[in-house]
């Protein structure tokens, strides 16, 4: 059985992100880059399955610029097989993604799709449950555990309410929460292995799919800020504050 | 004026407060008809009509509806939204979970998380962890699919007269390669997180589970939910569904307080529609304070208890 992963490119989690003077994008350049950690979460998850013998393959795959080959390299070094980039410079939403990923899927005849959640620039939480139906087979949204024998995967998934299990025949897609794994460190020597690794780059608008109506962006804005607050030096006072807010 | 089809949230039993707040983001944008799926669920139907703003109350009823299984909702909500301009559901896992299914389906692309309607096809709504509000329209004659970010509306209130309930069925083919084996769900009867006035919430400096309980000591004095950073489920002290932030609830009560957390941005992002945030931290310059109205320097081992008996008198 093959896994495919979905990886995606995003300004790291730790950057404090800027909106240029325009008010058109966030700042890019010069910022750190990193795999969307969800996503790094799915590749571990894809790894250990492979190494338990119950998947042959681990494949990475993204959509993005040419520098996203950053990203799969990384992947590559924590131990997937090999990596597709499915290069483009536009912006690519959800819907687009889930049918580019959808090509891959009918290419490559995985047996799972592993996905992160949510990608953290966009925050939408879309792609995955939009491959599952495109795909038509089952999803399992924001998983903090699974289990996988005789071709049915039971999954922990984490909702409002506390924690939900469901069992999907494969082939199915997940998406994974952030405490379903702890990712491997990469090691240098990894590194290097991975730089001999099969990436194919294959232009996006070759892949021929319909590219579906995107969101038109009208503009980014910072939230409001919250105004300064006081400080209190004892329970006393933190007890008066609260009072003169009328919270209590 | 455009027509809405609003998706109910709801346990089998009751409906979630969720949906009377997604209804909020619905009557922005026109006429609005609630369906409710489940299965023995003639009582969630019958609250659901006693929503202002419901004009009536369409409740697909059959056994496959039992539980919220997103490939089995998702075909029924593509066939009933032909009829409707706008498809909307609350931001909860619920909705997040089902509504982009369904939205494939359509071959339309989908607004997460509607903080602000601007007008009938343009929406303001958070990303990058909230650090940013983008504004987007959706384009030509497509169909508007949104989930609408639960804190950012107020529950409307309940209707004079209820709305009519019609029984209906939807013709689609339902896969049954997805079983819902369970809900764990840790509840209890302390107040609902995501509807409650007050939180007292606490981070890794809680230092155990144990320590928890003082957590939960100053929530029953107060009448508050619990809630926790991530660290501090992550640390095992409690479970998955009080996490507040990016990944976790996003909450907007009267008064939140915070023991022992940071401040990161993926957890700010879940309190910043917070009446006043009150923050306990030993570290006068964790992030926290400057999100915080009302700051406090210290250990909260000792703070605590002085002010659950502060509390007490
Ligand atoms: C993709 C992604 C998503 C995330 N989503 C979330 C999310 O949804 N929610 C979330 O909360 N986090 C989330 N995080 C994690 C987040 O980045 C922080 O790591 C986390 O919020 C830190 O939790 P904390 O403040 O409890 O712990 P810490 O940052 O370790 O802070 C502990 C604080 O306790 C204080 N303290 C210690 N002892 C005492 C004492 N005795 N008295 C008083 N103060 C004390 C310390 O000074 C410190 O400020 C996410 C991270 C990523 C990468
Ligand atoms: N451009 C992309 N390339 C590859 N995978 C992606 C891309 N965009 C999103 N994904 C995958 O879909 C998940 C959810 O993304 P989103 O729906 O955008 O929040 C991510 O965690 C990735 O696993």
């Amino acid at each position: 059985m093959k896994v495919l992963v979905g990886i995606k490119r995003v300004i790291d989690y730790n950057v404090r992100v800027q909106i240029n003077r325009e008010g058109t994008d966030v700042v890019k350049e010069g910022v750190k880059m990193s795999i969307n950690p969800f996503d790094e979460i799915a590749v571990e998850a894809a790894l250990r399955i492979r190494e338990a013998g119950q998947a042959d393959e681990v494949i990475v795959a993204t959509i993005g610029p040419g520098a996203a080959q950053q990203q799969l390299r990384t992947a590559l070094a924590m131990g997937a097989d090999r990596a597709i980039l499915l290069e483009t410079d536009r912006e690519i939403q959800p819907l687009a993604a889930a049918r580019a990923l959808m090509k891959l899927v009918e290419k490559e005849q995985p047996g799972l799709v592993l996905l992160g959640k949510q990608a953290i620039d966009d925050d939408a939480n879309q792609v995955g449950q939009m491959l599952a139906a495109q795909w038509d087979r089952p999803q399992a949204t924001f998983i903090s555990g699974l289990d996988l024998s005789d071709g049915k995967l039971k999954a922990v998934r984490e909702v409002d309410a506390g924690l939900e299990t469901v069992e999907v025949s494969l082939p199915a897609v997940l998406t994974v929460d952030l405490r379903l794994n702890e990712p491997r460190f990469v090691k240098m020597p990894d590194i290097m292995k991975a730089k001999r690794k099969p990436l194919e780059t294959i232009a996006f608008d070759s892949i021929g799919i319909d590219m579906p109506p995107q969101l038109e962006n009208l503009g980014y804005e910072a939230p409001p800020k919250r105004s300064g607050g006081v400080r209190v030096d004892s329970v006393e006072a933190l007890v008066a504050a609260l009072n003169d807010k009328g919270v209590l | 004026m455009a027509t809405v089809l609003l998706l109910a949230e709801h346990d089998g039993e009751t409906l979630n407060v969720s949906t009377a707040r997604a209804m909020r983001c619905a009557m922005a944008l026109g006429e609005v008809d609630v369906v409710v799926l489940g299965a023995g669920t003639d009582g969630v139907a019958e609250q659901a009509s006693r929503l202002e703003g419901a004009r009536r109350v369409l409740h697909v009823d059959r056994p496959e509806n039992a539980h919220p299984v997103a490939a089995v909702m998702a075909p029924q909500l593509a066939s009933l939204a032909s009829e409707y301009d706008v498809l909307l559901a609350p931001s909860s896992t619920f909705g997040r979970d089902i509504l982009p299914r369904v939205a494939a389906l359509l071959g339309v692309p989908q607004i997460s998380d509607i903080m602000e309607v601007i007008d009938e096809r343009t929406f303001k709504r958070p990303i990058y962890a909230g650090n940013v509000i983008t504004t987007v329209r959706v384009p030509g004659d497509c169909k508007i699919i949104g989930t609408a970010r639960i804190a950012s509306f107020a529950a409307v209130a309940g209707a004079q007269a209820p709305a009519a309930v019609e029984s209906i069925q939807v013709e689609a083919d339902l896969p049954t390669d997805t079983v819902w084996i369970g809900l764990e769900a840790s509840g209890g009867d302390r107040p609902d997180l995501q509807s409650a006035n007050r939180v007292v919430a606490g981070g890794r400096g809680i230092g155990s589970k144990e320590n928890f309980d003082l957590i939960f000591r100053l929530a029953d004095r107060l009448g508050a939910a619990v809630g926790a950073s991530r660290a501090a489920v992550d640390a095992g002290y409690v479970p998955n569904d009080m996490q507040i932030g990016q990944t976790g609830k996003i909450i907007a009560p009267d008064l939140y307080i915070a023991f022992g957390i940071s401040g990161a941005i993926q957890h700010m992002t879940g309190i910043k529609d917070a009446g006043v945030i009150v923050a306990i931290n030993k570290d006068g310059e964790a992030p926290i304070f400057e999100a915080a109205d009302i700051g406090l320097v210290g250990d909260l081992f000792q703070i605590l208890p002085e002010l659950e008996k502060a509390l007490g008198d």
